[in-house]
C-alpha cells in the first residue's frame, strides 16, 4: 500500500515537472508555430537568474517565482525583436535560428558563469510515508504546475485577451483583418513563453542544479510533450504530461532512469505515428 | 470488360458531416469529351480527387479500364493512365517548363524520344516560348498552360482538367478551347468549367453536379434550357 | 539556373574535385606534419558527413535533425564488428550497412506514416538523443556486444584501425589520409552523379511538389525512403572515417554534432554539394583555432554563424558566391543586366 502511494506521488511529481518544462514551449509553438529550440537554454538562464537572486540576498521564493521568469521574459522580448520577428512564416528558419541561439546562449553561459553545476538548497524538507521518505518540494512543483495551468486555462477561456489569443492561434489572417495587430500578439506571446520557461528553470534549480549545458536534456522532452499534446496549448500539454509522465515514472520504477527517459521518448514517437495531430488534434478538439 | 473507359458507381465522399459527394454514378466512353458543371461546392473537384486517388471515397466503386481504382495509391492510378490538371496549378515551381515536362515523361527511356515528345507537347499547347522559364515566376495563365502541356506530354488514357480556363484572357480562352478540341482527337477528356461560352465551344455532352450528386446529364443545349439547371446554377451566372 | 540546370555542369565540378583530391593526396602526406595530416583526415570525415545531409536535405527536401544518429551508429557498428571479427574490411561494410538498415526501418515508420516535415525533424532529433542517452549509460562490464565493451561515456578507445585489405597491417596516418580523401571525393562524385540520374531527378521532383510527383506516377514515399537510406549509408561511412581518425564515443550522437552538420549545410547553401563541404572545412578550422586561442567558446561562434546565415544569407555561401561571380563577369562583359542566377 505504501509502495503504491509512493509510486502515485512520484507520478504526480514527474507529471508536474514535465508540464512545467513544457508549458513555455507550448505557448510559443501553439500561438506562433515557432519551434523554439533555445527553450532549454531559457530554462537554464531561469535557473541562473534564481541562483544569482538568492546569492544577492533575495528571498528564495521571490527569486524563483519572480526574478527568474521576469529576467527570461525580458530576454525573450529582445530575442523576438532581433531575430524571430524577421522570420515569421518561415517555420524551418525559426527552428534553425533558435538552434543557433541555443548554441550562442550555451557558449555565453559557459564563458561567463563557468562550466560547473551550481545549486541552491530546496526551501522545504521531506516527509515520510511508512518507511519511504519523499521530498515535499515535488509537491510544491506539482502545485505550482497546477496553478499555472488552471490560470492559463481561465485566462484563455474567459478573458478578452484570451479570446484574442485563441483567435490568432486559429486563424492569423482573420485575426489581423479584425484589427488585431499580430506583431504585438507575437511579441507578448514570445515574452510570456520565455517567462514560463524561466519560471520552470527557477523552480528546477533547487532539485537539479544549474549548468550551462543543462538545456539539452529538457528541449527534447518538452518538445515531444508539446507535439504529443497537439493543437491546444493548455489542455494538450496537460494531457500529454499526464500520459508521458506516467509512462516515464512507471518504466523508471521498473528499470532505470535512463530507460525511463528512453521509454518516454519512444512512447511519444510511436504515439505520434498513430495520432499524427496529437491528443487534442483528434480527441479534445477545440479546447484552449 | 465493359465498354466504358471510366465507370463510377455510387461514389460518396464524406468529410465529417459534409457530404461533398453523395452517390455519384458516372460513365464515360473512350474518346468522349465531357464537361462537368455545377455551382461552387457541388463536388466536382472532390470527384476528381477521388478519381486520382487523392481521396479514398467513403463508399462506391470506380472502374477505370475495367479495374477498381477506388482508394488505390495516387501513383498507381497515374501509372494506370490517369492524368490531371488540378484546379490550383500544381507544378514543380523551382524548375523550368522543360524540366517539368521532362519529369512528366517518367516511362520514356530514350533521351531523343523524350526531347521529341517534350517539344511536341509544348507545340500542341503553345508554350514552346516558355521552355526555359522557371515556373515559380510565371503568370497564372502561363502556369495553367504549362500544367496542361505536362498532362499532354505524359499521354494518359484519360485527361482530367479542373477549371483550365480560370484566370485566362478571352484570347487565351479561345486558344485553350481549340487546344482541348485538338486534344480530344487523340484522348478522352473530362473538363470542369464554369464559363458557358467556353463550354459551348468545346463540348456537346455535359454533366451537372449539384450538392454532391449528378443533377442531370445530356446535350449541352438541352441542359442549358433545362429549368431545374437554370434554377440551381445558371440563374446566378452569366448564360 | 535551377537545380537541374546546375547539375549539367556537374562533370566539370567532379573533374575539378578529382584534381583537388589528387593534389591533396600527392602533396600533403609528404609536406605536412603528422598532426596536420590527422586533423585534415578528421575534417574530411566531417566533409563526408556534411555531404550526407546536403544530399538528404538539399535534394531530397528531408530535414533530418538527427543525422548524427547514423554517423554514430556507423562508428559503433564498425568498432563492435572490428573487435568481434578481427577483420576490419568486413567491419567497414557494417559501418555503412547498419545505419542504412536502421534508416530503412526508421524511414518506413516516418514516411509511410505521412508525418509532416516538422515532426520528422523532431523525431529524428529524438532518435539521436535516445542513442546518446543509451550509449552513455553503457558503462561497466555488463554492457558488451560479443567481445566489445561499449564503455559508456568513455566510448571505445580500443577501436581497431582499418587494415589494408587482405593483410593485417593497419593503415598508417598517411594511408588513412589517402583513404579519407578518396572517400570524400567518391562520395561527392556519387552525389553529383546521383542527382542527374532519373532517380535523382525524381527525388528532386518529390522535393519540389510531392502531390504533383505522385500525380505523374512517382512513388514519393519510396523515393524519400531510398534517399534517406543512401544518406544514412554515407553518414555511416563518415562515422567509419571519424572512428579511424579519433575514436568512437557517445559525443558522436550528441546534439552539438547534430547541430554542426546542419550548420555546414545552411552556411554552405541548401541545394548545393560543394558549399557544405567547404563550410565544414572552414568552420572546423575556425573552431579549432578559436579553441586553441581559448578566447571564445566555439559554441558562441557556431551559434552566431547559424543565426546570421539564417537571417541574412538564407541561401548560403555557394549561391551567394555564384551570384557575385556572375555579376562581376557581367560587368566586365559590359552586358546590361545579369540573367537568371542560381536561387
Ligand atoms: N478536404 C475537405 N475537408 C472538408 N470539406 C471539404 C474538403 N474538400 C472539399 N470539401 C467540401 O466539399 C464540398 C465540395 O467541394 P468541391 O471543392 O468538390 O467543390 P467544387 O464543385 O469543385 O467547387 P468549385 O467550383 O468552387 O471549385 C464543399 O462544400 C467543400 O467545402
Ligand atoms: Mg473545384
Amino acid at each position: 500500500m505504501d509502495y503504491f502511494l509512493v509510486v502515485l506521488f512520484q507520478i504526480a511529481g514527474t507529471v508536474g515537472n514535465l508540464a512545467l518544462i513544457s508549458v513555455g514551449l507550448a505557448v510559443i509553438f501553439g500561438m506562433m508555430r515557432v519551434i523554439n529550440l533555445a527553450h532549454g537554454e531559457f530554462i537554464m538562464l531561469g535557473g541562473f537568474a534564481a541562483i544569482f537572486g538568492v546569492q544577492a540576498g533575495i528571498n528564495i521564493w521571490i527569486a524563483m517565482l519572480v526574478v527568474a521568469p521576469l529576467s527570461v521574459a525580458f530576454l525573450g522580448i529582445v530575442v523576438e525583436r532581433l531575430i524571430m520577428r524577421r522570420l515569421y512564416g518561415r517555420m524551418v528558419d525559426t527552428m534553425l535560428a533558435s538552434w543557433g541561439l541555443s548554441l550562442l546562449l550555451i557558449g555565453l553561459a559557459t564563458t561567463f558563469f563557468g562550466n560547473r553545476v551550481v545549486g541552491i538548497a530546496a526551501p522545504v524538507g521531506s516527509f515520510q510515508i511508512g518507511t519511504y521518505s519523499l521530498g515535499a518540494y515535488d509537491f510544491v512543483l506539482t502545485g505550482i504546475a497546477l496553478a499555472v495551468f488552471s490560470s492559463g486555462y481561465a485566462l484563455l477561456r474567459f478573458t478578452p485577451a484570451g479570446l484574442i489569443a485563441r483567435a490568432t492561434m486559429q486563424n492569423r489572417e482573420m485575426a489581423s483583418s479584425l484589427g488585431i495587430e499580430p506583431a504585438r500578439v507575437y511579441a507578448i506571446t514570445f515574452a510570456i513563453g520565455a517567462g514560463l520557461s524561466g519560471l520552470a528553470g527557477g523552480l528546477l534549480a533547487p532539485i537539479s542544479g544549474v549548468l550551462p549545458t543543462m538545456g539539452v536534456a529538457y528541449v527534447a522532452k518538452a518538445f515531444i510533450t508539446v507535439i504529443t499534446g497537439g493543437a491546444s496549448v493548455i489542455t494538450g500539454t496537460a494531457l500529454s504530461s499526464v500520459l508521458l509522465g506516467s509512462i516515464n515514472t512507471v518504466s523508471t520504477f521498473l528499470t532505470t532512469p535512463v530507460i525511463g527517459d528512453v521509454a518516454l521518448l519512444l512512447a511519444a514517437t510511436i504515439f505520434l505515428r498513430i495520432l499524427p495531430t496529437g491528443i487534442t488534434g483528434r480527441i479534445f478538439k477545440g479546447a484552449p | 470488360m465493359s465498354d466504358y473507359l471510366l465507370e463510377a458507381k455510387d461514389v460518396a465522399m464524406h468529410f465529417g458531416g459534409v457530404k461533398a459527394l453523395d452517390g455519384v454514378d458516372f460513365r464515360l466512353r473512350k474518346g468522349e469529351l465531357r464537361c462537368l458543371l455545377g455551382p461552387n461546392g457541388a463536388g466536382k473537384t472532390t470527384f476528381f480527387r477521388c478519381l486520382t486517388g487523392t481521396h479514398k471515397p467513403t463508399r462506391g466503386r470506380i472502374l477505370f479500364k475495367g479495374a477498381d481504382i477506388a482508394g488505390k495509391e495516387r501513383y498507381d492510378i497515374a501509372r494506370a493512365g490517369m492524368g490531371v490538371k488540378t484546379q490550383v496549378p500544381s507544378l514543380f515551381d523551382g524548375l523550368t517548363a522543360h524540366e517539368n515536362l521532362w519529369l512528366a515523361l517518367r516511362t520514356v527511356k530514350s533521351a531523343a524520344e523524350r526531347e521529341a515528345r517534350i517539344a511536341d507537347a509544348m507545340e500542341r499547347v503553345g508554350v514552346s516560348a516558355l521552355r526555359s522559364g522557371v515556373l515559380g515566376r510565371m503568370a497564372h495563365g502561363q502556369r495553367q498552360l504549362v500544367e496542361l502541356a505536362m498532362v499532354v506530354a505524359s499521354d494518359p488514357d484519360l485527361v482530367l482538367l479542373d477549371e483550365p480556363a480560370a484566370g485566362m484572357t478571352d484570347v487565351e480562352v479561345d486558344r485553350l478551347a481549340s487546344i482541348i478540341r485538338d486534344l480530344n482527337r487523340t484522348h478522352t477528356v473530362v473538363v470542369v468549367e464554369h464559363d458557358m461560352h467556353f463550354i459551348r465551344m468545346i463540348a456537346d455532352q455535359v454533366t451537372v453536379f449539384h450538392q454532391g450528386r449528378i443533377l442531370v446529364e445530356g446535350h449541352v443545349e438541352r441542359i442549358l434550357a433545362d429549368q431545374t439547371v437554370r434554377d440551381v446554377y445558371l440563374g446566378k451566372k452569366h448564360v | 539556373m535551377t537545380v537541374m540546370a546546375l547539375s549539367r555542369s556537374g562533370g566539370v565540378h567532379v573533374a575539378l574535385a578529382a584534381l583537388a583530391a589528387l593534389a591533396g593526396i600527392v602533396i600533403l602526406p609528404n609536406a605536412a606534419p603528422l598532426y596536420t595530416l590527422i586533423n585534415v583526415t578528421l575534417y574530411m570525415s566531417m566533409g563526408v558527413f556534411a555531404l550526407s545531409l546536403a544530399l538528404l536535405w538539399g535534394y531530397g527536401g528531408i530535414l533530418c535533425f538527427g543525422q548524427s544518429a547514423f554517423f554514430g551508429l556507423g562508428a559503433y557498428a564498425y568498432a563492435v564488428a572490428a573487435i568481434n571479427f578481427g577483420d576490419t574490411t568486413l567491419a567497414a561494410v557494417f559501418a555503412i550497412g547498419v545505419p542504412a538498415l536502421f534508416a530503412a526501418g526508421l524511414g518506413y515508420f516516418l514516411f509511410y506514416g505521412r508525418l509532416s516535415d516538422v515532426y520528422l525533424g523532431v523525431i529524428t532529433l529524438t532518435v539521436t538523443l535516445i542513442f546518446f542517452k543509451l550509449i552513455n549509460s553503457t558503462g561497466g562490464d555488463a554492457w558488451r556486444i560479443g567481445a566489445a565493451r561499449l564503455g559508456g561515456f568513455n566510448g571505445i578507445p580500443t577501436t581497431p584501425l582499418l587494415t589494408i585489405p587482405f593483410t593485417r597491417i593497419p593503415m598508417s596516418p598517411a594511408q588513412m589520409f589517402i583513404f579519407a580523401a578518396i572517400s570524400l571525393f567518391s562520395t561527392y562524385a556519387l552525389c553529383k552523379g546521383l542527382i542527374v540520374t532519373r532517380f535523382g531527378r525524381a527525388v528532386i521532383a518529390v522535393r519540389e511538389n510531392e502531390m504533383r510527383a505522385e500525380l505523374l506516377g512517382y512513388n514519393a514515399r519510396r523515393l524519400k525512403l531510398a534517399v534517406f537510406v543512401i544518406s544514412a549509408g554515407i553518414a555511416g561511412l563518415a562515422g567509419l572515417l571519424f572512428a579511424n581518425s579519433v575514436f568512437v564515443s557517445p559525443t558522436m550522437f550528441s546534439l552539438s554534432m547534430a547541430a554542426q552538420v546542419l550548420i555546414w549545410v545552411v552556411v554552405g547553401g541548401l541545394g548545393t554539394l560543394f558549399g557544405p563541404v567547404a563550410a565544414c572545412f572552414a568552420l572546423q578550422i575556425a573552431t579549432a583555432v578559436l579553441g586553441k586561442l581559448g578566447i571564445v567558446d566555439p559554441n558562441i561562434v557556431l551559434g552566431l554563424v547559424l543565426i546570421i546565415f539564417v537571417v541574412f544569407v538564407p541561401g548560403g555561401i555557394q549561391p551567394a558566391f555564384a551570384a557575385l561571380l556572375h555579376r562581376l563577369m557581367d560587368i566586365r562583359a559590359d552586358r546590361p543586366v545579369a540573367g537568371e542566377v542560381a536561387r
